[in-house]
């Protein structure tokens, strides 16, 4: 072929043109997405939040490319999809854990949970959740009790190599479910004073769970990207919301439904967890219930189960249900077939 | 003022058009070249037998080939010449397939053709015109028109649309036609509505046309009714607007059953280029012989709507147009959303032909494939509610044939779903490979 400059000419089906979307655009806008709350947790809970995140990232990335060159693999570290995984496993761990500890959890969350199961697109779990899980069942004291108090006099250094246990605090849902809504405003203030602090985010918790306010702008933007559809994050927190208002006081339609969605990972599991593509449902209608589904068991874990946080466990109660809910609900065809009900 | 756009309501996707390149070109007259190759199938259907032998002479809108067992349309000779040989040729589909090479006689007459009355012809006539002039759907698959005018009489066909939506990027032919011929195709859907004996005429055009539309609602208005009611629709721009189910729905809000045909929902789709070589056929006697393609991409020197004899090879085009770019990558014929990509420029124009495109290397998109993510984006943009993403799984896994369930026999293969997949996947690859194995 003379009249090219390289001589041949590319064949394939087509379409020959495509959208420019890519996965690794779509996850490195997450990765973006996810970075204004690790800047608080800076100045929240200390410098060692970005050292925690930044060794989990490691530790994930490090992982992957291990796991794929094991396993025989095209390496695909540069995806940005074990770096979201490290990021989140670091945001619902507690800010005073030792450094390694993240190392393990990314560890089972990539080398188990991703790539034994398959790699990316196969996974039944959220590896990031599965990492969690993991770590809370094997090292309970720490995944339960490292919480910090927010920083309040611009130290960041401030809990840099002290032990834990001479600053732990209490989240807010621990005190919630042992001293119930009195003790919480003994501890925090008046509602309204922590409406105000749990959305922007001073208050203890994991390290990256905290700001409502941050974790939204985030997930607005993926809204608006339409790399996420509003159907989990919406149905999960209103069903949260709901469930908490008429369950979670005294009697009858008395909780506290704001600070049930201000408190825990709810925000943060709704947007960047509970929307994984992998394991989340594709139609909108399964994803409304599979998002009604998670803030229901997240409730029951809340106001019946051991622990005071349930949004890890009902993320990973729904993930395995996926496939069903892909059966049960199928896209609607255009028209019915010829001859169809006759 | 501006009635709501006509569109459809389920998938679809937006690539980027690329019109300017060649909408503002009018239809400029490419020279005849020293000689054509014409395939013998350029319709659905068998290919036809050649009724010319090697050496024989034979003059522009001579039949060549004819239709001798089931569906298909006649064959003209495009130029005037000497027959050199009966072989075969590189075909976009098929590969090869059985051609007759013609060369061209440059100081013979041309052609000349005369109008004649239409309106005193009985339905039988004009549809024998239809057919000895070889007419086929010009825009897709190239289905025989006087078969697709003649339903079975149980179906009551009430209504006529014409696609002028011209939904593919690139592709301006459809845009030029309407607007240097409107009376022409307004004519032409006349010609139809009496053939099928009905009144109904929508007109369909996506507003990225708006100067077309403007120009046939004009023509509409200017030119006597007849009795018939011809109507102008301005169409969303939207991919695939132009593909028939869609249409009819965007147009009509009929929905065509699967594996059904427009005429169960009382219509007959008609492409404006068809509609222009219909009155071609029926007022000047003039067979299907050549064609107005749009020549494009950044990979052409210079991009143009050519008026060619079918026959003529890409090769000669390439030259009169001063040749490809340093950095062409990929040659298409057809849209590049469902067009064929092809590797010899020997491949000759067929009635079928609606573009080439020359496309550079940041026109196109050849990263390699990676794993589904499900991220569910194929099932927002297929128009017919299947599911592609699933198609591909079964298929990649071995189970092509278990794949019917998710809808494989009733893609159309428009391609938005592989042109929305962040992974890349090859979706319409996976789903030809799949209704080749799977059962119905």
């Amino acid at each position: 072929m003379t009249e090219t400059g390289s001589g041949l000419l590319a064949v394939s089906v087509s379409p020959h043109v495509k959208s420019g979307e890519s996965v690794e655009k779509i996850m490195w806008t997450v990765v973006g997405c996810l970075i204004p709350p690790l800047v608080l947790s800076i100045f929240l809970f200390g410098f060692q939040t970005l050292l925690i995140t930044l060794i989990s990232v490691g530790s994930c990335v490090a992982t992957e490319a291990i796991s794929q060159k094991l396993l025989h693999r095209p390496i695909t570290i540069k995806d940005g999809s074990a770096v979201i995984t490290g990021m989140l496993l670091a945001y619902i761990i507690p800010p005073g854990v030792p450094y390694w500890m993240p190392i393990l959890g990314g560890v089972m969350s990539i080398y188990v949970a991703k790539h034994l199961l398959g790699g990316i697109g196969f996974n039944i779990f959220n590896p990031a959740l599965i990492g969690r899980a993991f770590l809370v069942a094997t090292f309970p004291v720490a995944m339960t009790s490292a919480w910090l108090a927010p920083i309040r006099d611009g130290s960041v250094f401030k809990y840099m190599g002290s032990g834990v246990d001479a600053v732990s605090t209490a989240t807010p849902l621990f005190i919630l479910k042992h001293y119930g809504i009195a003790g919480l405003i003994d501890k925090f203030g008046s509602l309204s004073s922590m409406y105000g602090n749990f959305f922007i985010g001073w208050r203890p918790g994991c390290i990256g769970e905290t700001s409502a306010l941050l974790l939204l702008l985030g997930g607005i933007y993926l809204l608006y990207k339409g790399y996420i559809t509003w159907h989990i994050p919406v149905s999960m927190i209103v069903t949260i919301g709901f469930l908490t208002w008429a369950f979670g006081g005294e009697k009858l339609f008395t909780g506290q439904p704001l600070i049930a969605v201000l408190s825990g990972g709810v925000v943060l599991g709704a947007f960047y967890m509970a929307t994984d593509y992998v394991t989340s449902p594709t139609q909108r209608s399964a994803k409304l219930l599979f998002g009604v589904c998670i803030g229901a068991l997240t409730v029951l874990i809340r106001l019946k189960g051991g622990y005071p946080e349930g949004v890890c466990y009902a993320i990973l109660l729904m993930n395995p249900l996926t496939p069903a809910f892909e059966q049960w609900f199928r896209p609607k065809r255009f028209a019915p077939q010829k001859g169809a009900g006759k | 003022m501006n009635a709501p756009l006509l569109t459809f309501p389920k998938g679809g996707v937006h690539p980027r058009e690329f019109k300017s390149l060649t909408a503002h070109l009018g239809t400029e007259v490419m020279p005849v070249p020293d000689e054509v190759d014409i395939l013998l199938n350029q319709h659905f259907g068998a290919p036809c037998t050649p009724l010319v032998k090697k050496k024989a002479g034979v003059r522009e809108g001579d039949l060549i080939g004819e239709v001798t067992q089931g569906l298909g349309a006649n064959i003209h000779a495009s130029v005037t010449g000497t027959v050199k040989n009966i072989g075969t040729a590189p075909h976009p589909i098929a590969v090869k397939a059985p051609s007759v090479t013609i060369q061209t006689d440059h100081d013979a007459e041309l052609a000349s053709y005369n109008h004649t009355d239409w309106t005193t012809l009985s339905r039988e006539e004009l549809l024998a015109r239809i057919k000895s002039g070889g007419i086929v759907g010009i825009g897709g698959a190239g289905f025989p028109t006087h078969v697709k005018l003649a339903p079975p009489p149980e179906a009551k066909v009430d209504t006529l649309v014409l696609n002028g939506a011209e939904c593919e990027p690139y592709l301006t032919t459809d845009h030029r036609a309407m607007l240097e011929h409107p009376d022409e195709i307004v004519e032409g859907a006349k010609i139809i509505l009496s053939i099928l004996g009905i009144n109904e005429c929508r007109i369909g055009i996506e507003r990225n046309k708006s100067d077309a539309v403007e120009g046939l609602k004009k023509t509409v208005e200017k030119t006597a009714s007849n009795g018939f009611h011809i109507h102008v629709d301005a169409l969303e721009v939207k991919y695939p607007q132009g593909s028939e189910k869609q249409l009819i729905q965007s147009i009509t809000g009929r929905k065509v059953p699967g594996f059904g045909l427009p005429f169960d929902v009382g219509v007959i789709v008609q492409n404006v280029g068809t509609t222009r070589a219909i009155y071609e056929a029926v007022v000047l006697n003039k067979p299907l012989y050549e064609k107005v393609v749009t020549i494009s991409g950044k990979g052409i020197q210079r991009p143009a709507n050519l008026l060619v004899k079918i026959g003529t090879r890409l090769r000669d085009i390439v030259s009169y147009l001063g040749g490809t770019t340093p950095d062409l990558a990929k040659v298409v014929m057809g849209g590049p959303m469902m067009g064929f990509a092809i590797s010899d420029l020997d491949m000759p124009v067929t009635k079928t032909t609606s573009g080439v495109l020359f496309l550079t290397e940041d026109e196109i998109d050849t990263s390699s494939h990676g794993q589904c993510i499900r991220c569910g984006w194929c099932l927002d943009a297929c128009p017919m509610g299947l599911s592609p993403n699933e198609v591909g799984i079964y298929v990649e896994a071995g189970r092509a044939e278990d794949t019917a369930q998710f809808g494989v026999f009733e893609c159309f293969e428009c391609g938005c779903c592989a042109f929305v997949c962040p992974a890349k996947r090859p979706l319409v690859q996976f789903i030809r490979l799949a209704k080749r194995k799977a059962k119905k």
